[in-house]
């Protein structure tokens, strides 16, 4: 194999793999909070289409993702009012924020089938995208790739690094405890809700936006639940969300490939490679930490009532 | 003798519900023609296009006929809850617009002796069960040829869903037609596992790309692929429906699925009172299969070849399965000046001799 596909297979992993970045980032920031959100899937193609009409309108890429991002959290305000305020079931609120997001999307973007957005400009890292091979892999991307490093350096940092991202692990951990010393419990969720929604708004937006670039509905095909599975996979740390996903697009890419390499796998195998990636890591996470209790939050999903 | 007298008597319920239903259909001025569709009206391809014919229903027989439709039914059991559903309705004839609704119409039909039910791509009929198809292989011909001509690197992409006979059958009537124009021609296929998956197709179609194809042919719903290959600056084939908006440079013509003149027909029979269940298989000739305007990059001398060969096929002078043809594994499957019949394309399970990479198991 020579080292100009090469480079092109990571180039395509990365493309790949950038929307389950910013959508299991999406998950993570939630999940640490407490939150189990199931309606990644809506809130990815909520985004996706917001994203791309106002791409269409001719606004520069940054405006079209932050459109994506608060049309994310404006729909999962909605889940953190059905959650928090009305202590509705959140796997059921879950579901239906996903059914509701698919639906909404197909709806309001019947119109817009069909239509091409933009070609966004790809950024070529001075210097650094002359190299040979690893330039063209890792340094001539669009904005959103580099971006989507740099969202779960943020996201590391704010959970790990600083005092609030403390206080919304706290939440996560033990709300009761939380709302002891003085917390509030619901406020701090809701506000993560809100930057789930965004970042999964985002990852939505990056498939309609660059990845293909069109929006046709259903097209996020799945990737909300993989992202989902990615947070697990990742034992809820920021910087093994990246690891996993780009695990994830290479496993997708490696198998297109070598497709196309004549080296044919029986193609249901393909599609679940995957899913069983994400088995396999739960099984083996459940048997490392076989008696030391859950690796995850231990308030995740738990509804928190005020007790006064 | 009692199973017998049992027999008897739900033969003759049967009747005469069929005769009163017959009674309440003729008092009843239009006919109702019911659709099912797998995908939403606004999937841009093979929906949209099934859709078209229900519409072009409308406008040929105005108050003479109504229309329903019910998009996103989901193949498998619950489908037969939808049709079932319809038919009580009132629906007179009901067209299911999948492979995977046939079982449930099979169900349905038995249930409903009094509607007529017309399967698309199935094999399984009955008295009040008519199958039909159209016959994209000779669409998939005409492409083969045209890439064939086109191609520089003489590497073709194949994005495909899965190995039934009718994507088998695609690949196959693509290569050979490649392959008789330009002997140097490879095909690179992958498979998607998936009927649309946007995100999927549009990383298949980089992965052919950057793996030297230059022209992407598609047996997948949506029209990435061509966004792709409009971005990269290659040339592909639009699918079900004429793509030219995705890919105003790329799409050199597009396979498109005409479904108008046989709803017209059928409908029409059943409005005069002269349907019987058939099985249709249409190709160019009917004009269940059609072609888009050439793209501009399609040079004068290929758009020649493409009509004659489509006026040859129209004209029964040309098969595009003529042997002689080998299996891959080298066996004889045709020999020299026979062409194929419908029974082996129908089942079709096996590349032609010259595919790379081995066909993926379909169970």
């Amino acid at each position: 194999m020579d080292m100009i596909l090469l480079s092109a297979i990571v180039h395509a992993i990365l493309v790949a793999s950038t929307p389950l970045v910013f959508a299991g980032l999406g998950a993570l920031i939630q999940e640490r909070a407490g939150v189990l959100n199931l309606g990644i899937e809506g809130l990815m193609i909520v985004g996706a289409l917001a994203g791309f009409v106002v791409a269409l309108s001719g606004q520069p890429l940054l405006v079209s993702v932050l459109a994506a991002a608060m049309a994310g959290a404006l729909l999962a305000s909605l889940f953190g009012f059905l959650v928090l305020r009305c202590l509705a079931n959140p796997i059921a609120s879950g579901l239906a924020l996903t059914l509701f997001g698919l639906g909404l999307s197909a709806l309001a973007g019947a119109q817009y089938v069909g239509l091409s957005a933009p070609q966004v400009a790809v950024w070529h890292i001075p210097l650094l995208s002359n190299i040979p091979f690893v330039g063209k892999a890792f340094f001539s991307h669009d904005p959103l790739v580099y971006g989507s490093i740099l969202a779960a350096t943020v996201v590391w940092w704010f959970l790990m690094r600083s005092r609030p991202g403390l206080v919304l692990r706290a939440v996560g951990e033990n709300h009761d405890s939380a709302h002891a010393l003085g917390f509030s419990v619901r406020g701090i969720r809701f506000l993560a809700i809100l930057a789930g929604g965004g970042l999964a708004g985002i990852g939505g937006a990056y498939l309609t936006l660059i990845q293909t670039p069109l929006f046709v509905e259903g097209m996020t095909a799945g990737r909300g639940w993989i992202a989902l599975a990615l947070v697990v996979f990742a034992s809820w740390r920021p910087f093994r969300v990246i690891a996993g996903a780009y695990l994830f697009g290479c496993v997708t890419i490696v198998q297109l490939h070598s497709q196309a390499f004549g080296v044919s796998i029986p193609s249901q195998i393909l599609s679940m490679l995957p899913y069983l990636a994400t088995i396999l890591v739960l099984v083996f996470i459940s048997w490392r930490s076989k008696g030391k209790g859950s690796v995850g939050p231990s308030s995740l999903g738990k509804t928190f009532k005020i007790s006064h | 003798m009692h199973k017998f007298m049992m027999q008897l008597r739900t033969r003759v319920i049967v009747s005469l519900v069929a005769i009163l239903s017959f009674g309440i259909v003729s008092a009843d001025a239009a006919v109702k023609a019911g659709f099912i569709y797998v995908g939403p009206v606004a999937d841009g391809g093979w929906t949209y296009e099934h859709d078209q014919g229900r519409l072009a229903i409308e406008k040929a027989y105005g108050d003479k006929v109504t229309t329903v439709f019910v998009e996103n039914v989901a193949e498998g059991p619950d489908a037969e809850r939808v049709i079932g559903q319809m038919a009580n309705d009132g629906a007179d004839i009901i067209f299911t617009t999948s492979f995977g609704f046939m079982n449930p119409t099979i169900k349905s039909a038995k249930q409903f002796p009094n509607v007529k039910f017309e399967h698309a791509t199935g094999y399984k009929k009955a008295d009040n069960v008519a199958t039909y198809s159209s016959r994209f292989y000779e669409g998939r011909h005409v492409l083969g040829l045209i890439a064939g001509k086109m191609t520089i690197t003489n590497t073709i992409g194949y994005i495909a869903s899965f190995p039934i006979p009718e994507v088998v059958r695609g690949i196959n009537a693509a290569y050979l037609a490649a392959k008789s124009v330009n002997p140097n021609v490879k095909f690179k296929v992958i498979w998607v596992s998936s009927w649309f998956d946007p995100g999927k197709e549009a990383d298949a179609a980089t992965a052919l790309i950057d793996q030297g194809a230059d022209i992407l042919m598609q047996h997948t719903d949506s029209s990435a692929p061509m966004q792709i290959a409009e971005k990269k600056g290659m040339y592909a084939f639009g699918q079900a429906s004429n793509m030219a908006a995705a890919g105003p440079t790329a799409q050199l013509t597009a396979i498109i699925d005409n479904w108008s003149p046989y709803y017209l027909e059928r409908v029409g029979a059943l409005i005069k009172g002269s349907w019987a269940s058939s099985d249709t298989w249409g190709g160019f000739d009917t004009g269940m299969v059609e072609l888009a305007p050439y793209g501009k990059a399609v040079p004068a001398d290929v758009r020649q070849l493409a009509d004659n060969a489509k006026k040859a096929i129209i004209e029964g002078r040309l098969h595009p399965f003529t042997g002689p043809i080998n299996k891959q594994d080298g066996t004889s499957w045709l020999k020299a000046g026979e062409t194929a019949d419908d029974g082996t394309l129908l089942g079709m399970g096996f590349y032609v001799e010259g595919i790379e990479g081995s066909l993926p198991s379909a169970n």
